[in-house]
């Protein structure tokens, strides 16, 4: 069923503090709901829980739900609801760095499961597991849609796509380096050319 | 072959200006005042006459499809863009975006004009978020020119283009649990009839469409739909952009002629099979959901929507996955049965139900533990979540497996037979 990450839990929690939207996000959140007619605000709980989230270091906590609520005059059970069905609005805390690993047959035949088995090695977690650092989190999840950039693997919202397992062990290094890492193809192919 | 000039997507891949600039240079807005000036009828007829078919999977007649919207009603109507491209296999669109963004925005104030729309929501999965940074620059840019807004082009019309973003539901492709999701609900579908013209996003008429069956209707109108249907075959017109995954030496996305050969395709544009085009085990045409095909109807059968029917499968979105016999087919399917267990939406019992009941056999069938009858029971179940679910989606489930069984079924037992031998 439809719903959080594979194995992450979909129970929202409470963080313990209090959300407010921030300054930015109150004027961001008027231009959203502008978007849509005006009896229909609801239209805009999907792009307030994406503000909310990332307002929220990456995950929506039960109070984040509750100011959505309140902002869209909408019951708390109906943002709840959305914010359950839809994998990208995580429950739980997660990591500085989101990998999400592509797992469908068209990045498996190219070797996916390498490549997860590359970056659970050296983030040292297991999928759906957070590193002891907070630097990680790592999931597996169902097609990304770059299949012609296959095997490929998400980081928060980028992707890194024609990976092996030396590139991918790269771009982890990289991470616990702070450098920055290039997106897209690492075999250097501009998007999903013939080359 | 396609020849340069006959490409709709001239910067498909990204190495020129995205942008507004480059788009002008390649040929986008240069006259769509004038195209504004014929009548909304008109251009229907237009877009009909091309006998452009939805890019989207369904393949239905785009122009057909828009002529049902009613006119004159006083009601807001609205087009929505389905760029929630989310079935496996499939990355075409996201090309689209990326690079040529302003194609798609002409096609939508285009198409908005036809259907009397005068906003338009591009939906778009959330995954793709360097391509909605894209699409909304370009957007910003078509605003900033007049191109879009109120007075679009100098036509008078005027028009609102906005992006909503999905969060990861591969059912919000389905366009009706997109209009749900567009609403600030769950991307559940709605039993049909009221069809979306009749009532769709807020009640109101909508036309849903494909991203590229949008992007390529300034094209057809500049050039004329004659020269669209000189491309490919008759009913299975214009061009086609592709992506190839899999076990291929150069997976890629590429624009071609509608009804070019697979095996051309494959050999042309994606380097040939893996280890060799004997090497080539099935080749699943058109996104996950089409039934797979095997060897020998790859050596022949044409990419066109009439073709790939008459072969027992479907075009779908065009992306075409490779499996060579270096891997277990039935682990492909497999996996493909996880997707949909994991996207069935919950609403119907035999899809929910049966999505899961269907992987636990596919993940028995990979260790070679289901006997004869149980296959002949996997097949059964297949057909009976098969048609009987709000939605395409338990169709979409239950035909990879019948595509499965009906090329390999020996080769299925031939593994039940083996694994008691061997215990």
């Amino acid at each position: 069923m439809s719903g959080n990450h594979p194995g992450l839990s979909n129970n929202f929690i409470r963080s313990g503090e209090k959300f407010e939207w921030s300054k930015e996000n109150l004027n961001e959140i008027k231009k959203i709901i502008s978007k849509y007619p005006k009896e229909r605000k609801q239209s805009a709980v999907m792009p307030l829980l994406y503000l909310a989230q990332e307002q929220n270091k990456n995950w929506v906590s039960i109070e984040c739900i509750e100011t959505i609520a309140e902002t869209l005059q909408m019951p708390k059970i109906r943002v709840t609801e959305v914010a359950s069905f839809y994998s990208m609005y995580n429950s739980q805390p997660v990591g500085k760095n989101l990998i999400q690993v592509c797992r469908t047959s068209p990045c498996w035949l190219r070797g996916s499961d390498k490549i997860t088995d590359t970056i659970c090695k050296e983030t040292k977690c297991g999928i759906n597991e957070t590193s002891e650092d907070n630097l990680f989190t790592v999931v597996e999840v169902e097609c990304l849609g770059a299949c012609s950039n296959g095997p490929m693997i998400q980081i928060n919202n980028d992707f890194y796509e024609d990976l092996d397992q030396e590139s991918t062990k790269k771009i982890i290094e990289n991470i616990k380096n702070n450098i920055p890492n290039k997106i897209g193809s690492q075999k250097g192919r501009k998007s999903s050319e013939n080359a | 072959m396609l020849s340069a000039q006959d490409k709709i997507f001239q910067n498909l891949h990204g190495f020129d200006d995205a942008f507004l600039e480059g788009a002008k240079k390649r040929g986008s807005w240069s006259n769509t005042k004038e195209i504004l000036t014929k009548s909304q009828n008109d251009v229907i007829e237009l877009v009909k006459s091309s006998q452009l078919r939805g890019r989207g999977g369904a393949g239905f007649s785009t122009g057909l499809k828009w002529s049902f919207m009613p006119k004159d009603t006083g009601k807001q109507h609205y087009l929505v863009v389905n760029a929630d491209e989310s079935e496996p296999g499939t990355c075409k669109d996201r090309e689209i975006i990326r690079n040529d963004p302003h194609t798609l925005i002409e096609g939508c104030l285009i198409a908005s004009y036809a259907i009397q729309a005068t906003k338009c929501y591009i939906y778009i999965r959330g995954e793709y978020h360097y391509e909605y940074v894209q699409l909304e620059k370009a957007i910003a840019e078509a605003y900033d020119n007049n191109l879009i807004g109120k007075n679009a082009c100098g036509s008078g019309y005027n028009f609102d283009l906005y992006v909503h973003r999905g969060a990861g539901a591969y059912i919000c492709g389905e366009e009706t649990a997109l209009l749900e999701s567009l609403e600030g609900k769950k991307g559940q579908p709605r039993l049909k009839p009221p069809f979306p013209a009749g009532a769709g996003l807020y009640g109101m008429p909508t036309t849903i469409n494909n991203v590229e069956s949008i992007a390529v209707v300034p094209t057809i109108l500049r050039r004329g739909p004659d020269w669209f249907k000189s491309i490919g075959a008759e009913n299975n017109t214009g061009t086609k952009v592709f992506c190839i995954s899999g076990n291929v030496n150069n997976p890629c996305t590429v624009e071609e002629e509608m009804g070019i050969p697979l095996k051309e395709l494959i050999e042309k544009h994606a380097g040939g099979v893996d280890g060799g085009w004997n090497n080539l085990k099935a080749i699943i045409p058109g996104g996950s959901s089409t039934p797979m095909l095997s060897k020998d109807v790859c050596e022949t059968v044409l990419m066109n929507f009439d073709d790939l029917r008459a072969n027992g499968s479907g075009l779908g979105t065009a992306g075409v996955i490779v499996v060579n016999k270096n891997h277990d087919i039935t682990q492909v399917i497999e996996r493909f049965a996880h997707f949909y267990k994991h996207e069935s939406c919950g609403q119907c019992t035999p899809c929910r139900e049966g999505t899961g009941w269907m992987f636990r056999m596919m993940q028995k069938l990979v260790r070679g533990e289901i006997s004869p009858e149980q296959l002949e029971l996997l097949e059964n179940v297949t057909k009976q979540i098969e048609g009987h679910t709000i939605c395409a989606l338990g169709d979409a489930a239950a035909w990879p497996i019948q595509g499965l069984i009906k090329n390999f079924k020996p080769e299925l037992l031939k593994k039940y037979n083996e694994k008691r031998k061997a215990s």
